[in-house]
């Protein structure tokens, strides 16, 4: 060939190898991407629209917003950005490294294993078959699954370097292999759980160890799922898209290694002043402050590279939608750090300004660069040009829309909510004591924000015809051929190299070291937790729970409680007053010892639960959940009247015990032999309570676990 | 709180192997070398209209460097 010629030839024997790439994996990813966007999008505007519009739960139990938030986070996260990730992964990586993936079918195998964990999930989550702990909601043969396909992902990647013809590694192909590895650690640790039956466990850590472990996950999943293989992505198809160099390579490079030895150490500071020890608290705050410089090092490092290119901004919706993706994640990733700081943490946490926070991250920071991504991939892949200019424009603007109108009200009712919570009349009294107060002036906020959701929603459907006509309109490319000269066998290193060649040249050298540090950062903050009884002072008082407890713990696991009401009163005076104006006892860690899962909550769409027990009667309970607004006027929670209804199913109560004593809940050896009687005994006396207030309810229905459950919150420490 | 020294230790530790690394890594010249890269990611992907870019020879360009130094 013609290339061979001009190509000099001191380190290649000249063997030029052909070979191509497959284009049609990241067609199908691209597809999946979209369809499960709309999908998981659609479902977070119903939800939106229910907290606005209570009535929208339709009664229906697959339907409520507790089940289908974690459907609606679980979509967008690992069904339309995991996709995503795939999509664009699948099509730079062999690009960069001039090889084609190293296995075809294992390209195929994870893409159908993908697509086949979130029909799973589609199918468990409205079931309310949960683990509850945010992002990770999936039980565990799902859990075994996503690992596995995790690992033929990585197993892809890392042979397709070992067989690359291109000796650099560029800065994109890290930020991919750092994904790979920290989520798969992520995953392995915070899946532990001990299985009940095919499709329940209980997670084996407890409290506040559940906790640490859950938002070291939790914060993580945000840091190696939704950053660093977009900022992977980024290198890749801003530089070209904007047909030029990144700002600064190396910028790229140190800040790539900055990002992954901070990011791991911040998960804490979705933790602060909770009952996790002072010290982790203090920790993720520091390192989630220092974050800033990585993360704006790589927002400085997108934006600049459009330098020269800004006049074809105003042309090109692809670099329209780059520049408003690279914005918010500047925002987001400026609010992040300032977020961790514990007095603007006070004001924020538990409110809508962190939905906020979240979505500009996910809407714009994701969702854009998605768009703008695939905007660009599938005129290329087609041998086309886009099918309407005019249109992505048009979603262009009405997503930028969507995204102010989303994130403006909920900032505003973030701030209104947590002033009202805080506030105290000159008497020293809350000035808004009664929770609800606080939640139904934000009634149209709430409204706005479904408006924002729906047109975000809407430009998705005209990005999804858009890509369709163009995909129409041409042609594709299945396999491209490609050529490129083979690697010479052996290296000599030479003086003047780069420093870090040496770990470039070799992935799982660059591998190992990758997982020493997120290692080390993972085990520094866990193991002492773990390891240093000190950290979690027993309480005395605290006893597991009953039997019937554990059924109705789990009825509140199963609807997604967790959702709306967290069980954790920080030490303000304005918490301790609300939520435990008799006893005035903030939560305590040796509290949570026996609680697997942890159920401490992130968002108080309603009031704290953690000191519930014996404040309301049993039969106000039972109509409460059976209507809210009986109780509660204009309270924006669903109706539970199949809770009211069905009977509990107690068939796995034995494994239950079992499971919790493997896990360290002291229930004495063959105490499953008397755990049912010991349910039926107190279940009694609940409905004997119910009936001497004229509710006639048998002893087997739902109702009776759960308000078993309700009452027992938090009771513990006042008992003498 | 003995704990907290451990984790000081470590972090002091991941620190300066980092602040060496970037030392060295200045001193040792990346500044000229760490800029093909971004260039040739441009034209990965037309084999056919664009050659495979020389300088992703590293031999040949480390003797370039050479002689600048």
């Amino acid at each position: 060939m013609a290339e061979t010629n001009t190509h000099p030839a001191q380190t290649s024997p000249g063997n030029v190898e052909h070979f191509e790439y497959d284009n049609d994996i990241v067609r199908k990813f691209i597809i999946a991407s979209m369809v499960f966007g709309i999908v998981g999008m659609l479902v977070g505007l119903t939800a939106a629209l229910q907290l606005a519009f209570p009535v929208l739960n339709a009664d229906l139990a697959w339907m409520t917003f507790g089940r289908i938030r974690p459907l609606h986070t679980n979509a967008v996260i690992f069904a339309f950005v995991g996709n995503g990730i795939f999509a664009g992964v699948y099509y730079s990586m062999p690009r960069l490294l001039k090889t084609p993936m190293w296995s075809k079918a294992f390209s195929n195998i994870n893409f159908w294993g993908w697509q086949a964990i979130i029909a799973a999930a589609a199918i468990t989550l409205p079931l309310g078959l949960t683990t509850s702990k945010e992002y990770a909601e999936l039980e565990w043969p799902i859990d075994i699954a996503i690992a596995l396909i995790w690992v033929v992902f990585g197993v892809n990647m890392i042979m397709t370097i070992v067989k690359r013809r291109e000796r650099h590694m560029y800065v994109a192909i890290w930020f991919y292999l750092a994904t790979f590895i920290t989520v798969a650690l992520l995953h392995i640790v915070n899946s532990m759980e001990m299985p009940v039956s095919m499709m329940k466990s209980y997670s084996v850590y407890a409290g506040v160890q559940d906790a640490l472990v859950q938002w070291w996950y939790g914060h993580n999943a945000v840091a190696f799922f939704l950053t660093t293989p977009y900022l992977g992505l980024m290198y890749y198809f801003v530089p070209k898209a904007a047909r030029r160099p990144v700002y600064s390579y190396r910028l790229s490079i140190v800040h790539f290694w900055a990002l992954i030895f901070l990011y791991i150490w911040a998960g804490p500071h979705h933790l602060l002043y909770t009952a996790l020890p002072d010290w982790a608290q203090t920790l993720g705050t520091a390192f989630s402050v220092m974050l800033i410089f990585p993360s704006w090092g790589g927002m400085i490092n997108g934006l600049l590279t459009l330098r020269g290119a800004w006049d074809r901004v105003r042309t090109e919706p692809v670099l329209k939608f780059f520049v408003i993706a690279i914005t918010a994640y500047g925002m987001s990733t400026f609010e992040g750090p300032m977020l961790s700081i514990k007095s603007l943490n006070a004001i924020a946490h538990y409110t809508d300004w962190i939905p906020a926070h979240v979505h500009v991250g996910a809407l714009g920071w994701n969702g854009f660069l998605t768009f703008g991504m695939f905007y660009w991939l599938v005129p290329k892949m087609w041998n086309t040009k886009l099918w309407s200019d005019k249109l992505a424009n048009i979603h262009f603007w009405i997503g930028t829309l969507g995204l102010l109108f989303w994130t403006i009200p909920m900032y505003w009712a973030g701030w209104v909510q947590a002033s009202m919570w805080k506030q105290f009349t000159d008497e020293g009294m809350l000035a808004y004591p009664n929770f609800l107060q606080t939640v139904t002036v934000l009634a149209p906020l709430y409204k706005l924000r479904a408006l924002g959701g729906l047109l975000f929603f809407t430009g998705v459907l005209l990005a999804a015809w858009n890509l369709w006509k163009t995909g129409v309109q041409g042609t594709l490319t299945k396999y491209e051929a490609a050529s490129a000269p083979a690697l010479p066998e052996t290296y000599t290193k030479h003086s003047s190299d780069h420093w870090h060649r040496w770990i470039e040249r070799k992935p799982v050298q660059f591998m190992i070291w990758t997982f020493v540090a997120v290692a080390i950062g993972g085990a520094i903050e866990m193991l002492p937790t773990f390891l240093i009884k000190s950290n979690v002072p027993t309480i005395a008082s605290v006893q597991p729970y009953t039997p019937l407890e554990i059924e109705g713990r789990d009825l509140y696991i199963r609807e997604g409680c967790v959702g709306c009401h967290s069980q954790m009163i920080r030490p303000f005076r304005s918490e301790v007053v609300r939520y435990d104006p008799n006893g005035m006892e903030y939560s305590k860690a040796g509290e949570f010892v026996y609680d697997h899962p942890f159920l401490w909550g992130s968002k108080r769409t309603g009031p704290d639960l953690h000191r519930l027990g014996g404040k309301y009667s049993d039969d106000w309970h039972y109509t409460h959940m059976y209507d809210p607004e009986t109780t509660s006027p204009n309270s924006i929670m669903p109706r539970y009247p199949w809770i009211i209804q069905d009977d509990l199913d107690t068939g796995d109560l034995e494994a239950k015990i079992s499971a919790l004593r493997t896990v360290g809940v002291p229930y004495p050896e063959g105490y499953e032999t008397q755990a049912l009687a010991d349910l039926q005994k107190q279940a009694a006396g609940i409905s004997k309570s119910l009936k001497s207030k004229g509710i006639d309810c048998p002893q087997e229905r739902e109702i009776i676990a759960l308000i078993a459950y309700l009452q027992r919150l938090g009771t513990d420490i006042h008992k003498k | 709180m003995s704990v907290i020294f451990i984790l000081v230790g470590f972090s002091l530790l991941v620190a300066l192997f980092f602040l060496g690394s970037f030392i060295w890594a200045i001193k040792d010249g990346q500044y000229e070398d760490d800029y093909t890269p971004s260039i040739r990611m441009l034209f990965d992907d037309e084999p056919h209209e664009t050659p495979p870019s020389p300088k992703e020879d590293y031999k040949n360009k480390s003797s370039i460097n050479n002689s600048n130094n």
